[in-house]
C-alpha cells in the first residue's frame, strides 16, 4: 500500500524540524504506523530513505519500542496498566473482566476486528488508578460501570 | 493546606491557553531575563534558591547548568518529559494543564544556558501533553515569546516538541539522547557527561519538566522566597504524586520537610476502609520501601535517605496490610525487567533472574536460600550496570525481604501467603 500524499507532505516537514534529521525517526515512524496501521517492511523502506539511512536500521530503532507496533491490531487497542498503583485499587480482577466482556484473551483481537487487549506497563497516572488507554486516550478511576459503559460508547461509535 | 505555586493554575478554565496564563500573571519572569538579565545572572539566582532536580536525582539545577564549558557551542536544552517511574505522574499535570509555564521554565533555562533550541521529550503515550505543548508553542510564536527575536531582545528561541514511543528507559538521560538522536533508547557510558558531549555531541542539559516549571516562580519572586520554603538542604515546594491503597490519591504540592504521615493522612484522607498502612514507597518504584514505623519521616531528600531510602520524584504509593509484598516485589521486578535495555549482562541477567526466582517463591515452589540468592543478585547489580535501571531494580527486592521477610517464608514453607492480595493475580 502506497503512502498517501498528506503522510508524504507530514512526513518531510518533520524532517526538517531537527538541525539533524535523523532525529525525525521517531515521528516518521509514528507517522507510517498512523497511515498504516502497524509497521511494514514498506514503512521501514520508506522512513529510510527520506533518513538517508538503510531499512535494517530503521527496523532495528523500531523493534526497541513497544508503541511501534509490527502486527495489524483491531480498531481499538485497549491498553490495561497492571503496574503497582493500578493493581494496588484492582487492575487485576478488572483485567479479568475486559477478557470476559470482550471474549478473548490478552494479546487476542475480537473476531470482528474491533478489539484488541493487551497489558502496558506504567501510564503514569497513578493518581487516578486504574487506568486503561485505548488508542489515544486514557480512561481512569475504572470500574466495572465504567468499563460497561466505555465498551458500549466504542461499539456505538463503530456501529455495530 | 499550603499555597499553590507551582500548581497554581490548576484546575483554572482554559489554563492551557496564553491568554489565560498571561492574564495570570505569566511570561513576566520570561520578559524580565530575556530583555536585561544576563545568562549568568540567571544562573545565579537558581543557584542560590537551592532548587534540586525534581526528576528523581535530586541534584541542585544551577550546579548542573554550569557544567557546560565556556565557548563551546551550540548547546541543547532538553526537558525531560518521559514521565513513566510507577508512581509518577506529576509532570503530565504541569503539561496538561499549564503548559505555558513548561515553556517558560524552558525558555528561561535555555537562555541561562545560552541555548537557542529546547527540545522537549514528551512520552509517547501523552498524546494530549505533546498536543497541548505544540499548541502553546505555537501560541508563544504568535506573541513573540518564541521566535527570532523574542520580545525585541535579539535572543532566538526555538523549542521542538519530541515524542516518544513507550520505553521507560528514555527517561534515563543519556537513553533519552539516544533517543533523541533516532537511535534505539540506549543509556550511554557516563562519562562524558551530557553537559559536556550530548545531543550530537554538544553541550547538552537535561532537566526535568517540575524543575523547570519552578524557574518562572524562581526569578519572579527571588531565591529568598524560594529558600523561605522547605528545609535547608532541600528548599522550595515540591510536587508529591500519591497514589495507591488511600481515599484521595492525586497531585498534592507541599513544602520540602512536610512529614509523609501529613501527605498520608491530610492530603490523602487515610487508607483506604482505614486499614493499617503497611509500607510505603516513598520516591516511585525505585526507592526502597519504608515499613509503617517510618511514617514520621519528612518528605526532604536527606531525611528519606536517613531512613534508608530516597525522594526521587516523589512519587509515594501506599501499601496497606493484607498485600502481599512478594506480590508487590515480583510485580516492580518484573516492570524492570520489561524495560531493561539488554546491553549489559548485570542488567540483562540480573533482574529476568530476579523476576523468576520472585515468580517462584509467589507460586509456593521458593527455597529459604532463594532470599540470599536475591540478595546476592542484587550485591552483583547495584552499581554494577551500565546505567542506574540495575540500582533501580534492587530497591524493591533489599527492602522487600529486610522489612516483609515473614512474607517471603509464609510462601516458601507454606507455599501460600500471609496476605490475602496480590497485585499479580487477580
Amino acid at each position: 500500500m502506497p503512502f498517501s500524499e498528506a503522510a508524504q507532505k507530514e512526513l518531510q516537514q518533520v524532517v526538517t524540524r531537527y538541525p539533524d534529521k535523523r532525529s525525525a525517526m521517531l515521528p516518521a515512524l509514528e507517522i507510517a504506523q498512523r497511515e498504516q496501521g502497524y509497521l511494514t517492511p514498506e514503512a521501514y523502506e520508506w522512513v529510510a530513505e527520506a533518513l538517508d539511512t538503510s531499512p535494517t536500521w530503521v527496523a532495528s530503532v523500531a523493534s526497541f519500542y513497544t508503541m511501534l507496533r509490527k502486527e495489524p491490531v483491531g480498531r481499538y487497542l485497549v491498553q490495561v496498566c497492571t503496574n503497582l498503583s493500578c493493581s494496588l485499587l484492582g487492575a487485576q480482577p478488572l483485567l479479568l473482566y475486559l477478557q470476559e466482556k470482550l471474549g478473548i484473551e490478552v494479546g487476542e483481537t475480537t473476531p470482528d476486528g474491533l478489539f484488541t487487549l493487551v497489558t502496558v506497563e506504567c501510564l503514569g497516572s497513578c493518581a487516578t488508578a486504574p487506568v486503561m488507554q485505548i488508542n489515544d486516550r486514557y480512561y481512569e478511576r475504572l470500574t466495572r460501570e465504567r468499563i460497561d459503559e466505555i465498551l458500549t460508547a466504542l461499539r456505538a461509535e463503530a456501529g455495530s | 493546606m499550603a499555597d499553590k505555586f507551582l500548581l497554581r493554575n490548576i484546575g483554572v478554565t482554559d489554563s492551557h491557553r496564553i491568554a489565560v496564563y498571561l492574564a495570570r500573571g505569566g511570561y513576566q519572569s520570561w520578559s524580565k531575563v530575556v530583555k536585561g538579565i544576563k545568562p549568568a545572572e540567571v544562573v545565579d539566582l537558581v543557584k542560590r534558591s537551592g532548587l534540586r532536580g525534581r526528576g528523581g536525582a535530586g541534584f541542585p539545577a544551577g550546579m548542573k547548568w554550569s557544567f557546560v564549558p565556556k565557548d563551546s557551542y551550540p548547546r541543547y536544552l532538553v526537558c525531560n518529559a518521559d514521565e513513566g517511574e510507577p508512581g509518577t505522574c506529576k509532570d503530565r499535570v504541569l503539561m496538561e494543564q499549564d503548559p505555558h509555564a513548561v515553556l517558560e521554565g524552558v525558555a528561561i533555562a535555555c537562555y541561562a544556558i545560552e541555548a537557542h533550541v529546547g527540545f522537549i521529550y514528551v512520552r509517547g503515550e501523552f498524546s494530549l501533553s505533546a498536543e497541548r505543548l505544540e499548541a502553546a508553542i505555537a501560541e508563544a510564536k504568535a506573541q513573540g515569546y518564541l521566535g527570532d527575536d523574542v520580545l525585541g531582545s535579539g535572543f532566538a528561541l526555538d523549542i521542538v516538541v519530541h515524542r516518544g514511543a513507550g520505553a521507560y528507559i528514555c527517561g534515563e538521560e543519556t537513553a533519552l539522547l539516544s533517543s533523541l538522536e533516532g537511535e534505539r533508547g540506549n543509556p550511554r557510558l557516563k562519562p562524558p557527561f551530557p553537559a559536556t558531549e550530548g545531543l550530537y555531541r554538544k553541550p547538552t542539559v537535561i532537566n526535568n519538566v517540575e524543575t523547570l516549571a519552578n524557574l518562572p516562580l524562581i526569578i519572579e519572586r527571588g531565591p529568598e522566597w524560594y529558600t523561605s520554603m522547605g528545609t535547608e538542604k532541600s528548599p522550595g515546594v515540591k510536587l508529591f504524586a500519591l497514589s495507591g491503597q488511600v481515599k484521595r490519591p492525586g497531585i498534592y504540592e507541599l513544602p520540602l520537610g512536610t512529614p509523609l504521615r501529613t501527605l498520608i493522612e491530610e492530603c490523602g484522607g487515610g487508607t483506604l476502609d482505614d486499614r493499617p498502612v503497611k509500607a510505603v514507597i516513598p520516591g516511585g518504584s525505585s526507592s526502597p520501601m519504608l515499613p509503617a514505623g517510618q511514617l514520621d519521616v519528612t518528605l526532604d531528600y536527606e531525611a528519606i535517605a536517613a531512613a534508608g531510602s530516597m525522594l526521587g520524584s516523589g512519587a509515594v504509593i501506599v501499601i496497606t496490610e493484607g498485600t502481599c509484598m512478594v506480590s508487590v516485589a515480583r510485580r516492580l521486578v518484573e516492570f524492570y525487567a520489561h524495560e531493561d535495555c539488554g546491553q549489559c549482562v548485570p542488567g540483562r541477567e540480573g533482574i529476568a533472574w530476579m523476576a523468576k526466582i520472585l515468580e517462584r517463591i509467589e507460586a509456593g515452589h521458593g527455597r529459604e536460600e532463594d532470599l540470599d540468592l536475591l540478595l546476592d543478585i542484587c550485591d552483583g547489580l547495584g552499581g554494577r550496570s551500565l546505567c542506574p535501571l540495575g540500582d533501580a531494580a534492587v530497591g524493591p527486592v533489599r527492602s522487600s525481604i529486610k522489612h516483609f521477610r515473614d512474607d517471603y517464608l509464609a510462601h516458601i514453607h507454606t507455599g501460600t501467603c500471609v496476605a490475602p492480595t496480590s497485585v499479580t493475580i487477580a
